[in-house]
């Protein structure tokens, strides 16, 4: 009870719904959202089906494919990327001890879950990204859908994906795609947005249409910016795996999930440090990558 | 090259532009009836918040020549190029090309007419920055949609017209200004487009550069005879390379003629500013000034100078064989008139006005 200082009551205490309404209203939504998904249960699994699929299949592999195979390819990757071999080192250092501690396993299972929600978060972003920067209209209706989608808390994300598709690895990658994929849309459409007009231009008055526009100037003109999205969509994705762990996600998540429960402090840190491994390796590469991309706006010596 | 630069000009079609008006705004065709009936520039911007680009031009754009569109920055040249290839649709008036509007022109046809028909250089050369110059100067091909087989000899070959041969495997960001223009240059020839449109394409360059530039587009003019729609705000620049010159002003047509006639003749005040510094001895040629010949058979100069090189070519050829007149012939070699250095060296000089008051 606030102090009125003399004030009606009518000023003082906000005048709330009475808790019978808000009761009602809320019992009449989540009912309603309920039976819903109670009503197209099947077309949802069905749905879902090829992601699980996909899931599981990745999963596998990871884990079931010798480490040492397995360490060479995320090597060989690092290096297609970054053509650095600082990083590369690294690379070796931080898998290395996430194996020495006993973590590889549950890597693999946090890696195969990244890899899925990225490629989905791009395949479902760059399109989007791309309508968006094509119309203004689009541009101001996906604003605000993003902002809201940036600031929710991401527990919150959780409850209608639960409701939805229950518990498992598939609404934790939902969720995790929810989570990632604002940067990945705002990135693509801000990198066709600051395309040079003259560009454009240019190849309006060599007769391109939209299609040799798109693919031939505004998309790799925009890489940079899009590979930036693409590199945040990473790091947000592995900063929600810890969060996707509470509805039933494997892999370090959950082993965080659990030190946070038990208070096992060393298992906690030892379990973050290998997400911040992963991070790190995945930031350092796809930002080479993207700074490779831009080789050819240098300035060389003739 | 294909037949249309091989044809005669008198069977090619040039550019013409009938009754062009643009106004910018978002509610265009409400304020022409009122601009054709003589709403000024100003009026319509400050009542109705539209502005008037383009005015009741009227201009032909003769096939196989330099055409120069000159004028004051925001004067409305870069909007009257880009009508030509339809860059910029006029909110009333037609652009005739070879019998067609471009005006009238659907998506599809608009894009045919820039493939093949029209190419452009830009300002700011608007290179394709990913794209290393062998990749930039085939472009044009590339959105036509011929195999990479048959555009890279074309692009080579263009590249090595311009001066730049060795530089193929270079990205824009790589090369000096000049050297990017030439991409431009070779981009836009490698389209064999007949049209060929340059938006102040040579402002950004130092002056030397621009000079050498200007030379090379001349060279190649003289073999292609393109039909070049030349944008420049540099009244030397327009002299130099300028067939035809059409100076704008505000949107309007001030005075369409020949360097010569715009400069012994300015149509208004405007004009006679703009011509007033320029060096008159590289503009007027000495057919111009030459002393009829006489009458009868006396006995003309020995020296021989053709009546279209300029005073300044002229009179410094006068001066290298040490002569003080000259028959002037034409180009058959006939004699059409006699100079002396004297008559040259006040026609330098001379002041242009509209009204000559300081003769008076
Ligand atoms: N899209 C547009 N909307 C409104 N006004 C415009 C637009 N494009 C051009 N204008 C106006 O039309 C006039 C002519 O512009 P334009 O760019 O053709 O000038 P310019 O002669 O090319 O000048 P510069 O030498 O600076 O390039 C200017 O007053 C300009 O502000
Ligand atoms: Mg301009």
């Amino acid at each position: 009870m606030a102090s009125c200082w003399g004030l009606p009551e009518m000023l003082c205490d906000f005048p709330a719904l009475p808790n019978k309404d808000m009761r009602h209203m809320r019992m009449w939504i989540d009912d309603g959202f309920r039976g819903i998904v109670r009503h197209f249960s099947a077309q949802i699994d069905a749905a879902t089906q090829p992601l699980q699929w996909f899931l599981n299949t990745l999963e596998n592999l990871f884990t079931n494919t010798p480490w040492i195979v397995i360490l060479l390819a995320i090597l060989a990757v690092v290096w297609l990327g970054s053509r650095s071999v600082k990083i590369v080192i690294g690379s070796i250092i931080g898998m290395c001890l996430i194996g020495v501690f006993g973590l590889w396993e549950d890597t693999m299972t946090t890696l195969a879950m990244v890899t899925v929600a990225t490629l989905i978060a791009i395949i479902l972003g760059l399109p989007i990204g791309i309508v968006m920067a094509r119309s203004n209209r689009m541009q101001s209706v996906m604003t605000p859908v993003l902002d809201v989608m940036q600031t929710m808390p991401s527990f919150v994300y959780l409850i209608p994906v639960v409701v939805i598709f229950g518990i498992g690895k598939v609404p934790g990658v939902i969720a995790v795609v929810i989570y990632a994929v604002p940067p990945m849309i705002r990135l693509t459409n801000l990198g066709i947005r600051l395309v040079d007009k003259e560009v454009i231009e240019a190849a309006d008055a060599f007769g391109a249409n939209p299609r040799q526009k798109l693919w031939g100037v505004q998309l790799p003109l925009s890489l940079p910016t899009i590979m930036a999205g693409v590199n945040q969509t990473i790091m947000m994705a592995l900063a929600m795996v810890v969060v996707a762990s509470m509805v039933g996600v494997g892999g370090l998540g959950k082993n965080v999930l659990q030190a946070i429960n038990n208070q096992f402090f060393t298992i906690g840190f030892l379990n973050g440090f290998a997400l911040v491994a992963i991070a790190i390796i995945f930031d350092r590469t796809s930002q080479a990558f993207g700074k490779r991309l831009q080789k050819h706006s240098e300035v060389g010596h003739d | 090259m294909t037949d249309s630069t091989t044809q005669s000009a008198e069977t090619r079609s040039g550019v013409e532009i009938r009754d062009l008006y643009k106004i910018f705004g978002s509610n265009p065709k409400r304020y022409i009836d009122a601009v054709k009936n003589g709403m000024t520039k100003t009026e319509l911007n400050d009542k109705h918040n539209h502005v008037l680009g383009l005015q009741n031009i009227n201009l032909e754009l003769p096939p196989g020549q330099i055409s120069v569109i000159m004028g004051l920055s925001g004067s409305g040249k870069s909007t009257l190029i880009r009508h030509i290839n339809g860059l910029i649709m006029p909110t009333a008036g037609q652009i005739l090309y070879n019998g067609r509007d471009v005006v009238q022109m659907n998506e599809q046809e608009l894009r045919e007419f820039r493939r093949h028909e029209t190419a452009m250089v830009f300002q700011k050369f608007a290179l394709l920055p990913h794209r290393t110059v062998l990749q930039n100067v085939s472009y044009g091909l590339d959105v036509q949609g011929i195999a990479r087989s048959k555009s890279e000899p074309i692009a080579r070959k263009w590249i090595e017209r311009v001066g730049l041969a060795g530089y193929e495997d270079n990205y824009p960001a790589q090369l000096s200004g000049g050297m990017q223009q030439r991409v431009g240059l070779a981009r836009a020839l490698a389209n064999d487009a007949d049209i060929l449109l340059m938006d102040e394409a040579f402002s950004a360059l130092d002056p030397l550069i621009r000079m050498d530039m200007q030379k090379v587009l001349l060279d190649l003019q003289s073999e292609l005879k393109k039909t070049i729609i030349f944008i420049t705000h540099d009244l030397d620049e327009a002299l130099r390379l300028g067939d035809k010159i059409a100076i704008l002003r505000d949107g309007a047509l001030s005075q369409v003629g020949t360097g010569q006639q715009i400069v012994l003749n300015p149509a208004n005040d405007y004009i006679a500013e703009f011509v007033r510094e320029v060096n008159r001895g590289r503009v007027i040629k000495a057919e111009t000034v030459a002393t009829p010949l006489p009458e009868g058979d006396a006995p003309l100069p020995e020296f021989k100078i053709k009546g279209g090189s300029t005073l300044e070519k002229a009179a410094r050829r006068l001066a290298e064989h040490d002569q003080r007149k000259a028959t002037v012939v034409a180009r058959d070699g006939r004699p059409i008139g006699t100079i002396d250095m004297h008559t040259m060296l006040t026609a330098m000089v001379t002041p242009a006005t509209v009204d000559d008051e300081d003769a008076a």
